[in-house]
């Protein structure tokens, strides 16, 4: 297949954020996350947990709570006190709202969806009306002496029940009196710690309480007499946060160690009605603090400190036994961070509040397989450039003769100049951006550099063409009359004459920026797009699906191309289609027309459309080559897809030309080592 | 966890409670009634849920009661002595003492005891029993003298031992203690000394019992304040000999020495006693429950108004005088376990009802409750109701099995059992199998002759059995000492309790080499020791000098010489195996079963110290075999593996220690094993200065591969 020289990159020092909330939506098997930097992020667990919207952070909108109501609604709240309501189709925010009552800790919406509760720092809990397309304040239940870290609703709506600091109250939703105060034992290990922080509360239909606290204890509270009734010690360190089935027959916790335990509802003996909770599992997926654990009918959700989401499948819920049924840890964004100019060899890397410019070094001796180059000169950091403001970047890119650099936040597009003599390096803001410009979702130059094509919100794509330090725009394709939704994807053909955008559920529509108007668009697929690129010479469009497809589609002929249908007939192999990130990337040789280069997390392909399709029996992977086997055995066990496990985690991966590959990696162990020091725990009995 | 409640007092009006305090509180024929009998003249009949008496009734002036009322269980009525001598019988309806059934006996009485299950004795204070319809039928018999002149009955009580009565009572003469046993189906009455140790000068103060199959435990408050236990055989082995018993320290220092008002205890189960008593000089009384596996205070409740010294147990709970008011303490203990701690441990069993193993599974008692909800059909479900009906005939066919293990001869069961087996296996074969031994044991039982060796043999080796499925199995066979069994079992059980290994291993040590000459003992654990392999031997090194650590070069060298002076020939003792290779397999057995330190420890102390020095060899013996060849192994297959052996050889020398240390020919084996953990320990701290330099190698290797962030690399798809 051919022998690469890879600039092998490993000093991308991205930091994923702590996941702070998890709200999962039993509606749409959708899992809604947010990070501690304000992001909050959509996964779509029917779509193989595809993270397939996400909203930017803000540095002042740390969110402390995050919960779906009315089906698909979606709010937050946080420490800034205000609620808001994110728009799902726009991807933006739809509207904030302050609570008038300090940092909001906790929020929960009524089992109905219509009422919306939230706990402020202040004492108060108040009470919210949900009406289309807004919220509206109803009143305020009694004030309690300190912050309201918890809330939960009874299922039936009459009563709620609050966690504040050594104390939980039991509020009657009518009256809007608290009924019971429930004090919470202080003690840890015979010790009298300072207080006891109810870190969160679930209420059963029966009027049982959960509580979890500070000091290590789940608790079982009557509701109606106020009482203790059952006390589960499970940590020495702080019980964060517990989920429950909405069968309420089991429960999840997550605490400080990292633990996460599972409780049962199971009989007191084989064939008695009677039962009791019962802690059947802990799972250990996590080194840090588990902020938030979900409960969905088949898994356990949890995410903390050390930024995994774990999604950890109940075995004896699962009915088929297929790769669903896996433990998923999700690390890394689904989209791309890192753009490249192969031209002059650079790398921008996206941060949630800089750019990083790179030049790659370079060599001039050779090796075989296998070998480390010496360097003849080391990679160079250029740029270091922040932002303005608060608000997180959404995207960026940097054209690719290496120029231009555009990147927007949710409010405010950016596009800069850059001018290289010799070893210094320039830079200059383009301004005076047109209003229309504010807010990009994605952003896009052509290869020759010469156009920015941006994705905003509410569906419409600019073009705009670029001049020596200057624009024009030149054309605007408003989306299909009806539809709000979003492109989040672009790809563009390298001679410049088709446009492809992906939303994230219709399907791909390809524009002719010659003659500015919709030329087709690809039929909708079930699963959302990861990826998207446009072939050179053939004006092939390559879609990747979340669900592990690839599709080739010929933007000329309008219709699938031969190879495409051949392998949707044939089908992909098992393992292809049991990999459990997706392709974030397509890119492809600029001199083997056959050749397409994918690549998710754990893997990089080079699928050769000239070879047979590989089926079932055959061996995907095989790193080990050939030793002395005859030319004709390599031929014949010689498959459609050249695939490596060298790199990874792989963020990012291009052919630079025809013989060089630039890799990005981030090793896990670089990201932990940047996290705070997890809870020591003893590891010997001493 | 045992805990003390929260007490009531019984009666408003005090009792007329001399300092004496009460004569007695005994059971009534019906459940929650108690007699409570004053030191003056009054009986009252207290319900005690109410907390109200239900009637009282007193002598006449002048006269005075000497013995606490108790209730004849046969026929309800009750039964009083007064003025020594005279008996009294009345009922519930009776109104004045005066006026009932009266009896005037030819000697004084000690006590009346009655208990559920038999007619009630008579004790006189010389020492003679009679039962009361013996005594009744003649009052004006004689009564023989049993203990001399000057003895005085201190304490007695009366027990059901396997349906057959047995008095036991303490006598004191000029502060040497006696202990006598009536048993009353042989009429056998056998004489104990107790010997009190080097603390001669100690009074006995309060006494307990308890019984189990062989021993009445005897608990002793002395005057030092601790409690001491002494065993008494119920059989004697020769009655007609005055035999002494020792006893042995159970709790130190419970209450303090010389207490004021006197102290008192009781056994409250069989790991919980309670104790009456002021736990420190300056302090007020006390009422605390001990536990006396752990040597823990598990609860205990300050009586400030002071007691009379005096305690009763029954049912659930205690009475005693605090101040002048009798109290009831309700007292419980709820057994704490892992599966009690999982919520397991309920189990809901009706007696008419065919009785659950004591085995929960798991999984399908969550089946039972998440099984509804998958209402859509799929494959899992559909193979799960597959196996429901295939469970149906196996349920079947074990019901016939168990009624033929109910009547039908050993052959037969044996040729039954074989069917069943062959019979394919189902997911709860476990408990099935469970219910079949459980089944053969309750017919052992009750026939004493039956015994279906072969059958349980069998059953054991279908590896699904464990202890707890079948928890007398192990008992019978511990009965009938079948060593072959009792390896299988140790073999295949995970879960032995720590009593059951130990009585093993007491069996393995003191059965005779002959006579296991003709059982047939699993050898597949020993190998032939004396040939060992040679070849794997390691060269003894001498003398090992490296990195400035020389072995020798220690404190140990005294010992050493100590014990190289003795020049005996050490190959001889590395060569020989102390015990028959048939022993050396069972012992095996129970060196690789599972066991918990602070459970097996006080079952050590039971075995005799010459079987402790002979296990303590043969364990050498093994170390050294172990030591022989590189790996640290022992030939053979599941041979017991190093860790075994050394911590066994810890536990036996943590529990006997005092014993080992007095024997002579011990001494040997402790030099040597002193010398061995000061090698060990030399090795240990070398070991450790390797790790740290190990680990800085690591640490550079690390930070090499951290440095390498930018790298061009050559790679080559195939």
């Amino acid at each position: 297949m051919g022998e690469f020289k890879v600039h092998r990159v490993r000093f991308f020092n991205y930091v994923p954020s702590g996941i702070r909330c998890v709200a999962y939506n039993n509606q749409s098997n959708r899992l809604a996350v947010s990070r501690t930097d304000g992001t909050v992020e959509i996964y779509n667990l029917s779509a193989n947990y595809f993270q397939e919207k996400f909203f930017p952070g803000h540095e002042s909108r740390a969110t402390e709570a995050l919960c779906w109501a009315q089906g698909q609604r979606l709010f937050s709240a946080g420490l800034n006190g205000e609620i808001i309501e994110y728009d799902l189709q726009a991807l933006n925010i739809k509207y904030a709202m302050d609570a008038f009552g300090g940092p909001i800790w906790s929020m929960a919406a009524s089992p109905s969806g219509s009422q919306l509760l939230v706990g402020c720092e202040d004492g108060s809990v108040k009470l919210f009306q949900i009406i289309p397309d807004k919220i509206q304040f109803e009143r305020n239940f009694d004030r309690q002496k300190s912050r309201i870290l918890s809330l939960s609703w009874h299922p039936s709506g009459t009563h709620i029940a609050a966690g504040s600091i050594d104390y939980i109250s039991v509020f009657d939703v009518k009256s809007g009196s608290a009924t019971h105060k429930m004090l919470v034992d202080r003690q840890y290990m015979g010790v009298s710690k300072r207080k006891c922080i109810i870190w969160g509360v679930a209420f059963l239909s029966d009027g049982t309480v959960i509580s979890v606290d500070s000091a290590g204890k789940v608790q079982f509270w009557d509701s109606a007499t106020g009482t203790l009734v059952k006390n589960h010690l499970i940590a020495n360190a702080d019980v964060q946060s517990i989920a429950v089935s909405d069968q309420e027959d089991s429960f999840v916790v997550g605490t400080a160690e990292g633990t996460v335990f599972h409780f049962q509802l199971v009989s007191v003996t084989s064939n008695s009605s009677e039962k009791q909770w019962v802690r059947t599992k802990p799972f250990q997926h996590h080194t840090h603090d588990v902020r938030t654990v979900a409960h969905s009918p088949t898994a356990l959700i949890s995410g903390g400190t050390d930024t995994h989401l774990v999604i950890r499948p109940l075995m004896e819920k699962v009915e088929v036994k297929n790769y669903d049924a896996a433990l998923r840890k999700i690390t890394f964004p689904h989209r791309r961070l890192i753009s490249c100019s192969k031209k002059r060899q650079l790398l921008l890397f996206q941060f949630s509040h800089h750019l990083d410019l790179w030049r790659l070094g370079s060599t001039v001796a050779t090796g075989k397989h296998g070998d480390t180059l010496p360097l003849s000169k080391d990679a160079d950091h250029l740029l270091h450039l922040k932002t303005k403001g608060p608000e997180n970047i959404i995207c960026s890119c940097i054209s690719p003769c290496g120029s231009w650099i555009a990147y927007s936040t949710a409010s405010r597009f950016f596009l800069y100049r850059l001018n290289y003599e010799h070893d210094n390096i320039s830079l200059q803001r383009v301004s005076k951006m047109p209003a229309f410009l504010r807010s990009a979702l994605q952003i896009l130059f052509s290869e020759d550099s010469t156009k920015l094509f941006v994705a905003s919100n509410q569906g419409s794509l600019h073009i705009i063409q670029l001049l020596e330090g200057n624009f024009k725009h030149l054309h605007t394709f408003q989306p299909q009359s009806g539809t709000v939704e979003s492109m989040c994807l672009l790809a563009v053909s390298p001679d410049g004459n088709w446009l492809a955008a992906s939303g994230t559920s219709a399907g791909v529509h390809v524009y002719s920026v010659k003659r500015l108007k919709l030329h087709c668009t690809v039929p909708a697929y079930n699963f959302p797009v990861t990826a998207l690129a446009i072939a050179p010479s053939t004006n092939n469009l390559v879609i990747a699906h979340s669900d592990q497809q690839i599709f080739e589609f010929s933007i000329p002929d309008k219709q699938y191309t031969e190879w495409s249908r051949t392998i949707q007939k044939q089908g992909f192999h098992h393992l292809w289609l049991q990999r459990d990130t997706p392709i974030t990337h397509i890119s492809f040789h600029p001199k083997r027309p056959m050749h397409i280069l994918v690549h998710d997390a754990y893997m990089f392909c080079i699928i050769d459309k000239s070879l047979p399709l590989p089926n079932d029996k055959t061996l995907l992977y095989n790193p080990l080559p050939p030793t002395n086997e005859s030319d004709v055995i390599r031929r014949r066990t010689a498959h459609a897809f050249k695939i490596s496990k060298i790199y990874k985690p792989l963020l990012f991966m291009d052919l630079l030309d025809e013989r060089t590959l630039v890799a990005v990696e981030r090793p896990l162990g670089d990201i932990i080592a940047q996290l705070p020091p997890p809870i020591k725990k003893k590891k010997f009995g001493t | 966890m045992a805990a003390l409640e929260e007490g009531f007092t019984l009666s408003v009006v005090p009792l007329g409670a001399g300092p004496g305090g009460l004569l007695g509180v005994e059971q009534s024929n019906k459940t929650d009634q108690f007699l409570i009998t004053d030191s003056g003249r009054t009986v009252i009949l207290y319900k005690v849920s109410d907390q109200k008496p239900l009637g009282s009734w007193s002598v006449k002036q002048g006269q005075i009661i000497t013995c606490p009322a108790v209730c004849n269980f046969h026929t309800g009525e009750y039964i009083v002595v007064h003025d020594n001598k005279v008996l009294r019988l009345w009922n519930n309806e009776d109104v004045n003492l005066d006026k009932v059934f009266k009896a005037t006996l030819s000697a004084e009485v000690y006590r009346i005891h009655s208990i559920q299950g038999t007619e009630p004795v008579v004790l006189f204070k010389e020492g003679a029993v009679r039962g009361l319809e013996a005594l009744l039928a003649e009052p004006q018999q004689k009564i023989e003298s049993v203990i001399s002149a000057e003895e005085v009955i201190k304490w007695t009580k009366f027990f059901m031992v396997y349906r057959h009565p047995v008095l036991i009572f303490i006598t004191e003469k000029h502060g040497n203690y006696s202990a006598y046993v009536q048993m009353f189906n042989s009429h056998i009455l056998s004489k104990y000394t107790l010997l009190l140790g080097q603390e001669e000068k100690s009074v006995l103060q309060s006494f307990t019992a308890s019984v189990d199959r062989k021993f009445i435990s005897l608990m002793s408050l002395s005057s030092d304040g601790c409690i001491y236990e002494t065993l008494i055989p119920i059989h004697p082995s020769d009655p007609d000999k005055n035999q002494r018993v020792v006893r042995s320290l159970l709790l130190k220092t419970v209450v303090t020495g010389n207490a004021r008002n006197g102290v008192a205890l009781t056994i409250l189960d069989q790991d919980h006693i309670a104790v009456l008593g002021p736990p420190l000089p300056a302090s007020k009384e006390c009422l605390s429950i001990w536990n006396t596996k752990f040597q823990t205070v598990q609860t205990s409740k300050e009586l400030p108004q002071g007691t009379s010294g005096q305690l009763w147990y029954y049912g659930e709970n205690l009475f005693m005088l605090h101040g002048k008011f009798l109290t009831v303490i309700p007292y419980k203990c709820e057994v704490s376990s892992l599966a009690g701690a999982l919520g397991k441990l309920k189990h809901s069993q009706d007696p008419g009802t065919h009785a659950m193993s004591h085995f929960v599974n798991w999984e399908i008692s969550q089946e039972c409750g998440l099984g509804s909800q998958n209402s859509e059909p799929s494959k899992r479900t559909l193979r799960r109701r597959k196996i429901e009906a295939s469970v149906q005939p196996e349920v079947e066919a074990s019901k016939q099995l168990l009624s033929t293990i109910k009547k039908d001869s050993e052959k037969h069961i044996e040729v039954e059992l074989r069917k069943f087996l062959a019979i394919k296996r189902t997911p709860d074969f476990h408990t099935v199998i469970g219910d079949i031994v459980i089944g053969i044991l309750g017919r052992c039982k009750t026939e004493p002759s039956f015994y279906p060796r072969n059958s349980l043999m069998q059953l054991i080796q279908t590896h699904v059995l464990s202890y707890s499925l079948c928890p007398g199995l192990m008992e019978v066979a511990l009965e009938k000492m079948d060593v072959q069994m009792l390896q299988l079992c140790l073999q295949q059980f995970p879960d032995i309790p720590e009593a059951v290994t130990c009585a093993c291993l007491k069996i393995f040590l003191c059965i005779g080499d002959d006579s296991l000459q003709e059982i047939d003992v699993n050898m597949e654990s020993v190998s032939d020791y004396s040939d060992a392999v040679q070849d794997e031997q390691m060269e003894e090194q001498t003398e090992l000098l490296q990195n400035g650590f020389n072995p020798e070069d220690d404190n140990c060298n005294n010992c050493d010489k100590e014990f190289n002076e003795k020049p005996q020939d050490t190959g001889e003792e590395t060569t020989s195996c102390p015990v028959k290779p048939k022993k050396a397999a069972l012992l095996n057995a129970v060196l690789r079963s599972a066991y918990s330190e602070a459970f097996l420890l006080p079952h050590l102390k039971d075995i005799p110290a010459q079987h402790i020095t002979l296990f303590l060899q043969y364990l050498y013996f093994l170390y050294l075999k172990c030591s022989e060849n590189a790996t640290m192994t022992l030939p053979g297959t599941q041979p017991p593996t190093l860790n075994q052996i050394m911590d066994w050889i810890c536990l036996l020398l943590d529990a006997n220690f005092t014993v080992v240390v007095m024997i002579p020919e011990a001494k040997r084996l402790l030099l040597s094993l002193y010398k061995f953990v000061k090698s060990q320990i030399c090795i240990c701290s070398e070991l450790n200065k390797i790790e740290v330099s190990f680990r800085e190698l690591q640490k550079l290797n690390q930070e090499k591969n951290n440095r390498d962030l930018y790298s061009i690399e050559v790679l080559e798809l195939f």
